[in-house]
Parts: C-alpha cells; sequence; structure tokens
C-alpha cells in the first residue's frame, strides 16, 4: 500500500503492529539513506557527468512506479527499494561536485545535509508525538504538489530564477507537509508496508536536501 | 536535456493526478484545531530556512 493507493477503510491498528512498522520504517530508511550517501561518494570519485542526476531521477522514478509496488511485499522489494535509493545517491554526486567547486561550497553542503536532519527530524517528532492524524493533508499537498509540477514545467523553458526559488521553497513546504503527513499515516494504520513508507519518507528527504541546496547555492553567493 | 527535464516532469504529473483527485475528493477533513497544528511545524520549517540562508550568507 502507498500514499497512491486509496484506503477507505481501515482497522484499527495495534499498537504492536504499528511499532514495528515504525521500527522497520526507520531501520530501513537509516540504511537506505547511509547507502545513498556511499553511492554519491562512487558518484563524485568517478566524476561522473552532470547528466547522470537526470538519468538517475528518470530511471529511479520509473522503478519507483512500475517495479515497487509490485515487489514491495515480498524480499525482492528490499533490493528494489536499494537500487533506487542507489540510484538517487548515485545521481546526486555530479551535483555536489558541482557544489564544491563553489568558494563556500562545502558549507553550503554541510548546512543543506544537516538542515534536511534538522527538519526530518524535528516533523517526524512532532508527528509522532501530536496524536492528530494529518491525513486531512493530503487534498492539499497533492494539489500544491500539481502546482509546483507544472510551475517546475513551465520554469524548463522560461528560465526564471525567482521562479526557480519560489518552486524549490514550495517543495521543501510541500515535502515537510508530506512528512507529517506519511508518519501520521504509519501512526494510524493507513500505511502497513514498511518498504513503501520508506520510499515516501525517502523521497521526501531527498527533494528537501536537493531543494534545500539549490536555495542555500543561490542565496550563499556574493550577488 | 529540456525535452528530457519536461518529459519526467509531465510524467510525474500523469502519475500524481490520480492520487490527488482521489485525496481531494474522498480524503478525510480536518477537525478542530488540525490546520494550527500542521501549519505551526510548517511555519517552523520556514523560519529555520531563513536562518540557514543567514548561515551561509
Amino acid at each position: 500500500m502507498n500514499r497512491f493507493e486509496n484506503v477507505i477503510a481501515r482497522p484499527q491498528p495495534s499498537a504492536v503492529s504499528t511499532n514495528k512498522v515504525l521500527k522497520n520504517t526507520y531501520m530501513l530508511l537509516s540504511a537506505t539513506l547511509g547507502f545513498s550517501a556511499l553511492m554519491a561518494l562512487v558518484s563524485m570519485g568517478l566524476q561522473m557527468p552532470p547528466m547522470t542526476y537526470l538519468i538517475s531521477v528518470i530511471a529511479a522514478m520509473v522503478m519507483g512506479i512500475f517495479v515497487l509496488p509490485k515487489t514491495a511485499n515480498s524480499t525482492k522489494g528490499l533490493g528494489v527499494i536499494f537500487l533506487i535509493t542507489g540510484l538517487l545517491g548515485f545521481g546526486v554526486g555530479p551535483l555536489l561536485s558541482m557544489y564544491l567547486t563553489l568558494p563556500n561550497g562545502p558549507q553550503v553542503i554541510a548546512t543543506a545535509m544537516g538542515g534536511t536532519g534538522v527538519i526530518f527530524l524535528a516533523l517526524s517528532g512532532y508527528a509522532l508525538t501530536a496524536k492528530r492524524d494529518f491525513s486531512f493533508l493530503g487534498g492539499f499537498l497533492f494539489a500544491g504538489l500539481m502546482v509546483v509540477l507544472v510551475a517546475a514545467l513551465a520554469n524548463i523553458f522560461l528560465a526564471l530564477p525567482a521562479l526557480s526559488l519560489a518552486v524549490s521553497a514550495g517543495i521543501i513546504l510541500l515535502m515537510s507537509g508530506f512528512i507529517l503527513f506519511d508518519t501520521s499515516r504509519i501512526v494510524q494504520g493507513g500505511e502497513t508496508n514498511y518498504i513503501m513508507a520508506t520510499y515516501g519518507l525517502y523521497l521526501s528527504i531527498f527533494n528537501i536536501f536537493i531543494n534545500l541546496l539549490s536555495i542555500l547555492g543561490i542565496m550563499g553567493g556574493d550577488e | 536535456m529540456k525535452i528530457l527535464q519536461a518529459a519526467a516532469l509531465i510524467m510525474m504529473l500523469v502519475v500524481i493526478y490520480p492520487a490527488f483527485k482521489w485525496w481531494t475528493k474522498n480524503g478525510p477533513k480536518a477537525g478542530e484545531g488540525d490546520w494550527q497544528a500542521a501549519m505551526l511545524p510548517l511555519l517552523g520549517v520556514v523560519a529555520f530556512i531563513i536562518l540557514l540562508i543567514m548561515l551561509v550568507r
């Protein structure tokens, strides 16, 4: 089950099963983030060209849409999610290499990384302890995502720096909302598959990091 | 490259659209205080990002 599959009715989850899903989700999330970071280092070491990012993201997206949902209920799903996160990490390598060439590049990368971690931990902690069901955010978040994607599509051809900043800021806020939404769904029993839960949270973290890097790279310049 | 980027974004739009339709039509409605509870941490994220920008300038 993932955030795109519709849940009409669900039984009240037991605390034991919810805690098990939460534990497995966070463990798999840690492992996939670590693997992703390792693949980013490999990509930087191999000095992959910038186009690697786009190809990796598209390949990961195709696997996430067509392969992962079919394998998430078996052990093959673990291999698939590591492949997806490995691809995304590999794609980020050239981006990081590019930022390292900037005068304050290492500071920007470290700040983006730390900032992403703080945002994720704070929002997850809040969603776990707030005792509120944030699934009401679903419509708002998906609508916002549609708007942001259309804006990003337009900006491919318009190439407006201000619009690019606005899109990045919008994505960060939406992904933050999705962290609340996804975590709440796990707690409330709306998501019982820890592989799909991990995928959702990983994408939120990944998108926050990439867009925070973009904002800090633009705003942290001398201009 | 631009066409590839555009194709990827259009694919994402196509995939997300059914979920968008379902959640806007069938998603649960917010209870009392739910929106404030959701907006507060998001405002915190905004403030935190402004702080991060000031740190790197």
